[in-house]
């Protein structure tokens, strides 16, 4: 076995040349240039990372852009309903005001109707009575050809009236 | 040796020669030959850059090299975020250095015939204690320095479990502190003799093949085929045990470093 035979003539030069070898893969591949193909590699997956983040982040903007849109139309929608409630509300405010002010016409018209008719009634009763106490004087006179004061005759004639 | 008197020995695969006649290279008395397990280190290490090199374009769509580096790195950042957590992300240049080390060595190591051919015999140096002991005992060392550096001398509560009996305590320490010991041992050990034991078996199947056929067609036949079906069976197992046991080396590092970091 050569390992053990020739260990004493070779141990010194096989340390010897492994730690000049090895020493070189560490220091010069191992320190030297692996870091930086490990950099690489972080560098990547760090921009894929933020590829990532800045869709994500599109997306949420594009997902609040969406809502405020949303909120933004409901409140456009909720105006105008708003606007046509409050014109139906004050053209049914402006129609009572009108019916109301040609109900208050009308009532006045019939109030000043009723008034006419009952002033001409007591007119009417006026003319009646005295006609009817002149016709009282005059049936009176000729029958009983006494001559009857003309207040005398109103008032027997008031009287008789009243007591229907 | 054994290759000129016809034989295949499958222990000479894992021969150590110097090469360009640097056999007596020293420093300080030591002896630094550069050689065919030098060399193979030397080529997993441009191979490992190389390869590495190829995904460092740093472009935002990557193509298929840079996606085959980052996978790479990704997959030793995830072993370690799952086994050590947060703090485990310091680690990875070790753990990425050690794991594809291993496995360009492993992988190296196992390539073919058309080499061969060429005269350039593949070495697989993590076959060698020697190499696995020390790349263990670094991953040791570094447990036992980010251990006591974070933890002092509170680290050795690691070798007492929660809710040990009083009186147990000094059993259980003595138990776990062996088998936290034992752990560069094991660590080495295992992804020494995994890839010998391959080696070996291809080689031995190899010479079944030879011999066969020098020992006429029938036997050949009868066991030259055979064995040459199974060798190309073993090939593909050896390579997954290539890389199963690049990652077992990574994955045990790191649950040792996670005992360090976060104790129990």
């Amino acid at each position: 076995m050569p390992q053990i035979a020739q260990l004493a003539e070779t141990y010194s030069s096989q340390v010897f040349w492994l730690l000049v070898f090895f020493g070189f893969v560490f220091f010069v591949i191992g320190r030297g240039m692996v870091p930086r193909v490990m950099d690489t590699v972080a560098l990547r997956d760090r921009q894929i990372a933020d590829d990532l983040a800045a869709a994500g982040a599109a997306r949420q903007q594009a997902d609040a852009e969406e809502e405020a849109w949303r909120l933004r139309e409901n409140e456009n929608r909720a105006q105008a309903q708003a606007i046509i409630a409050q014109a139906k509300a004050e053209a049914a405010a402006a129609s009572e005001k009108k019916l109301a002010a040609a109900q208050k016409r009308l009532d006045k018209k019939l109030a000043e109707a009723a008034e006419r008719i009952s002033a001409a009634r007591g007119e009417a009763l006026n003319e009646i009575e005295n006609v009817a106490s002149e016709a009282a004087q005059d049936i009176v006179q000729r029958l009983a050809g006494v001559t009857v004061a003309k207040t005398a005759a109103a008032a027997a004639v008031k009287k008789a009236l009243s007591h229907g | 040796m054994a290759a000129e008197q016809g034989k295949v020995d499958p222990m000479h695969q894992f021969a150590i020669e110097p090469l360009f006649g640097s056999a007596h290279w020293e420093i300080a008395g030591y002896n630094i030959a550069f050689t065919n397990s030098a060399l193979w280190m030397a080529i997993a290490t441009v191979a490992l850059w190389i390869f590495v090199a190829g995904g460092m374009k740093r472009e935002l769509v990557p193509g298929r090299w840079q996606m085959a580096v980052e996978s790479f790195t990704g997959f030793i950042d995830d072993l370690l975020e799952a086994n050590v957590g947060k703090a485990g992300r310091k680690y990875v240049p070790y753990i990425f250095s050690l794991f594809m080390f291993i496995l360009f060595a492993n992988l190296l190591g196992l390539i073919p015939l058309p080499l061969a051919l060429a005269g350039v015999h593949p070495f697989t140096f993590t076959s060698h204690f020697t190499v696995t002991g020390v790349l263990a005992i670094l991953s040791f060392a570094i447990v036992l320095v980010v251990g006591f550096w974070k933890h002092k001398l509170h680290f050795f509560s690691l070798f007492v479990p929660h809710g040990t009996p009083l009186v147990m305590i000094p059993l259980i320490f003595m138990i776990e502190l062996v088998s936290f010991m034992i752990r560069p041992f094991s660590l080495g050990l295992r992804l020494f003799v995994a890839m010998m034991a391959g080696h070996v078996l291809l080689e031995v199947l190899s010479s079944f093949v030879i011999d066969g056929l020098n020992a006429g067609a029938t036997f050949g036949l009868i066991v030259s085929l055979p064995s040459f079906l199974l060798m190309i069976g073993i090939c593909a197992l050896e390579i997954l045990v290539a890389g199963i046991q690049a990652y077992v080396f990574a994955l045990l590092t790191s649950l040792y470093i996670n005992d360090a970091e976060n104790l129990h």
